[in-house]
């Protein structure tokens, strides 16, 4: 199947009459990047885009890997971490070595929705680089001779990277936000690594590094066909079926400020997080530009109060993130201990004054050329379009969202910004975790709402 | 090897600001920098920090631009912007749809013409620049190691030992007096060069830089300074104490050829660090992680971050490693130095050299399908070598490297007084 139509949205920002700065001239909208798919009969679906502005070729295969309980995520972490440490042609270093002959990188990863294979090569060597992806999907082996010694590297690496305050942060807002739920927590506890054994990511990877319901993105200076020829003939024999999702992630609820305490830390990681809208909910485009204009730039009302004006943190920020049981907003500043209470305080002002006020049409219009633009410079490079289509078909969506997400967010209203702003960024609703040093910050929160300790 | 093959244009206006122009057709995009050749390594004694802390100034104003409104103006045309500090440059790059060309070389002009900085807004970035480093330092464990606390156990002189980031006293104590000082020495437009990358027409393009920054009055170049130190022949060592880190982490500093006066040495160098820690078949990912199993990460890089053309001499190989369970600095510098007299000894394995070149011309490819990637790139290029085109010459020289210069290059990390730094954990 091959897909091709027009972008329509534009770019236009006209200067101020009498203004010395010069006017933006709008961009001609683009073809769409064309994609040739073929899903083969093991359920492998693939998406190739030729791009050739440089010989390389990006690929980006995910496998969906829902799971529930830390063992399935401390399983899935080791997993990941090791599957490159053998297999039927290959152990370990001859792996690498033949990855980098290829000019070749090749790098895994695994979060509570997909395992992800990312990788790269001339692409001259796109044949043997799919053979070799091909032996590690089907045949890897987990040596025992390795795998021991890698476990216990991640538990170091994993007892090291709970003491970066960023990590506990982000830990307590999800353990908040999904309790129970394999969303709830992102981190494998380093006790529960330890106890895996090479037996069970073994017998983890045969029952669901399975190529139904995988997808593969190919961008690069190939021949769309014929490198879905090469696909078809390294990973048609690659069997498997595709194992449940996950339930829909509950709804958080505010409940009082949680304060993790972190004693002598100079500063405080502020953390709030909330319920948000997939991409083909109607509203969504109008909550893209409500975070947008709220701290999802440098030029949003968070940066501009507590940064440029108050100078209290460095680099504040809000976000709209998607998963696959559920998307999620989250605002994030670091502050200086001694103005945490300050912070807070206009964190939830400028929170409340989204939902009970519409934006300036200024801002809402320059929130909006800023999504479309940058939708625009994420897909200018191979590795980039690789990244975002391979983002877009672990959600079900395709190629056209590039056309038609700008076209709707094009039409969004200031009033269609306050009302899902009311819904989804008003204060009331939001969790709350703080890690910092409690016995400097809890009189002042406790001014701003009920507090608890973790 | 596959190169990349980016025609650049190099011009140089009357007021000596140099300007590079690589046009192509890949995206419908533009890349915009301004590079000042002035880092900090350049700052005076007494205030550290201040060329960083200046580079948050020049986003507070100029003469048509109100605070802050420079990111706005870039954000509103679905542009992307930054500026970084570096030892021996400080840059200032936007990414726009092509369509924003004109916006922002107006914006680079206004401010390399006529920033406008106030006391209220040289207090507010004080304040800013101080949660940057309590964010990126202060506040986590590992903060700024190496990169402030290896120098100074590597070099001796001021420029290279200090603490860029800067002590919170010296920036408090900074002055308006000192940001038109700096301003007026080191942000002269034939101490800048200024690159446009991406899609655009070349011709109008030179003449909306003719009409934005021709303009811009010509001043005294400051004279470039040599930071030379000889490298030293005895060992250097040190130790921290990290009150918050739960492992112990090493660091090792090797001075490195000069680029510009031996450049198939330093290249040498810089893929003897691909052959040391890149991938799981590098030489000390193998004997360290692997076999040893006396570190949980290595890494080894030349620049101080991690860019090997980023700066001038003198600049360091770094080697960085986290220690596994009870692993000692010695242990682990024990079986460096056997890796490294192998290397100098044996020399490389029959193909180690190729595929470590294959992977690094594809990194390089990588890198400058961005448009941003290769601005960048060239800007540093024809400001520290005078030659944008390296950008695209670069993989053909590292394919001319051979197997006993990078085996030269073990030899002479061994050789010279290497610089430690132990960083014990205070929070095991």
């Amino acid at each position: 199947m091959t897909t091709t139509a027009a972008a329509t949205a534009g770019i236009s920002a006209p200067a101020e009459a009498g203004s010395k700065i010069p006017a933006v001239i709008p961009t001609v909208p683009r073809e769409l990047p064309a994609v040739v798919r073929r899903t083969l009969p093991n359920g492998l679906r693939v998406d190739v885009v030729a791009r050739s502005s440089v010989p390389l070729v990006e690929l980006r295969l995910r496998i969906p890997f829902a799971g529930s309980g830390l063992v399935h995520l401390a399983e899935a972490e080791l997993l990941a971490e090791t599957i490159l440490t053998g297999s039927s042609r290959y152990d370990r270093v001859g792996l690498a070595t033949a990855v980098h002959a290829l000019g070749g990188s090749l790098r895994t990863g695994v979060d509570a929705d997909r395992l992800a294979i990312v990788s790269s090569a001339l692409a001259t060597s796109l044949e043997p680089l799919l053979a070799l992806i091909a032996d590690v999907l089907t045949t890897a082996s987990y040596p025992d001779s390795e795998f021991g010694g890698e476990r216990d590297r991640i538990v170091e690496e994993t007892t090291s990277a709970l003491s970066q305050p960023a990590v506990i942060a982000r830990e307590a807002l999800v353990r908040r936000m999904f309790g129970d739920h394999p969303y709830g927590s992102a981190i494998t506890p380093p006790s529960v690594l330890s106890e895996v054994g090479a037996e069970r990511v073994r017998s983890l990877h045969g029952a669901r590094v399975c190529p139904d319901g995988a997808i593969l993105t190919l961008v690069g200076d190939v021949d769309p066909e014929r490198a879905l020829d090469a696909v078809e003939a390294a990973l048609g024999s690659w069997t498997g079926t595709a194992a449940p999702g996950h339930p829909p992630a509950p709804v958080p609820t505010a409940g009082p400020i949680l304060i993790v305490d972190r004693p002598g830390a100079v500063q405080t990681n502020i953390r709030m997080g909330g319920r948000a809208l997939n991409r083909s909910a109607p509203a969504h485009p109008a909550l893209r530009l409500a975070s947008t204009i709220f701290g999802g730039y440098f030029s949003s009302r968070l940066v501009s109060n507590i940064r440029e004006d108050k100078g209290y943190t460095y680099s504040p920020r809000s976000s709209v993130d998607h998963h696959q049981a559920g998307s999620r907003l989250t605002v994030a500043a670091d502050v200086s201990t001694d103005v945490t209470g300050p912070a807070l305080l206009e964190i939830l002002y400028e929170l409340g004054r989204m939902a009970v006020l519409p934006p300036e049409a200024e801002e809402l219009e320059a929130a909006r050329q800023y999504l479309i633009g940058t939708l625009a410079l994420s897909s200018a490079t191979a590795a980039g379009l690789a990244g975002t289509l391979s983002g877009l078909s672990g959600a079900g969506v395709g190629v056209e969202y590039l056309r038609d997400h700008p076209r709707a967010l094009a039409t969004v209203t200031a009033a269609d910004v306050q009302a899902v702003s009311a819904q989804l960024l008003a204060p009331s609703g939001l969790v709350t975790v703080l890690v910092g040093d409690a016995s400097k910050i809890t009189e002042s929160v406790r001014a701003l709402g009920a507090v608890e300790s973790a | 090897m596959a190169a990349p093959s980016y025609p650049v244009q190099r011009v140089t206006l009357d007021n000596g600001l140099r300007v590079l122009l690589a046009p192509d057709r890949t995206a419908p995009v533009v890349a915009v920098a301004v590079h000042y050749d002035v880092g900090f390594r350049s700052e005076p004694e007494g205030r550290t920090g201040f060329a960083h802390l200046f580079e948050h100034l020049m986003f507070q104003g100029s003469e048509n631009v109100g605070k802050a409104e420079h990111p706005k103006y870039v954000q509103a045309a679905g542009g992307i912007f930054n500026g970084s500090t570096h030892p021996d440059h400080t840059d200032y790059f936007e990414l726009l749809p092509s369509g924003a060309l004109e916006l922002a070389l107006f914006l680079e002009a206004d401010r390399m013409r006529a920033p406008r900085i106030t006391r209220e807004n040289l207090d507010n970035q004080i304040a800013v620049v101080q949660e940057e480093i309590r964010v990126n330092v202060l506040n986590r464990p590992y903060g700024g190691f190496p990169w402030i606390t290896l120098p100074p156990v590597a070099f001796d002189t001021f420029p290279n030992a200090h603490n860029g980031y800067g002590d919170f006293s010296e920036l408090e104590a900074a002055s308006l007096d000192d940001a038109a000082d700096f301003f007026d020495k080191f942000y002269a437009p034939g101490n800048a060069v200024l690159t446009v990358a991406g899609e655009f027409d070349p011709d109008t393009t030179l003449e909306l830089v003719q009409r934005y920054f021709g303009a811009i009055p010509a001043r005294p170049v400051p004279a470039r300074r040599s930071f030379a130190e000889p490298v030293r022949a005895e060992e250097r060592r040190e130790a921290l104490t990290d009150k918050l880190a739960p492992r112990p982490a090493l660091a090792v500093g090797y001075r490195v050829p000069d680029p510009d006066t031996d450049l198939p040495a330093f290249l040498a160098t810089y893929l003897l660090t691909d052959v040391l820690t890149t991938g799981d078949a590098s030489r000390l990912e193998r004997r360290l992680v692997q076999k040893d199993r006396s570190v949980t990460a290595v890494s080894s890089y030349v620049g101080t971050f991690g860019d090997p053309f980023d700066q001038r001499d003198p600049l360091l190989l770094t080697l960085e490693a986290r220690h596994a369970g009870d692993s000692t600095a010695d242990t682990v510098l024990a079986a460096v130095d056997e890796e490294l007299d192998r290397l100098a000894g044996d020399g490389l394995e029959p193909g180690e050299l190729e595929r470590v070149q294959a992977q690094v011309a594809s990194a390089i490819l990588r890198e400058s399908d961005d448009a941003l990637g290769r601005a960048l790139a060239m800007a540093t290029f024809e400001l520290h070598r005078g030659r944008p085109e390296l950008l695209n010459e670069l993989p053909g020289l590292l394919s001319e490297v051979t197997a006993d210069a990078v085996a030269a290059a073990a030899g002479a990390l061994r050789t010279q007084g290497r610089s430690v730094l132990e960083l014990r954990a205070g929070a095991a």
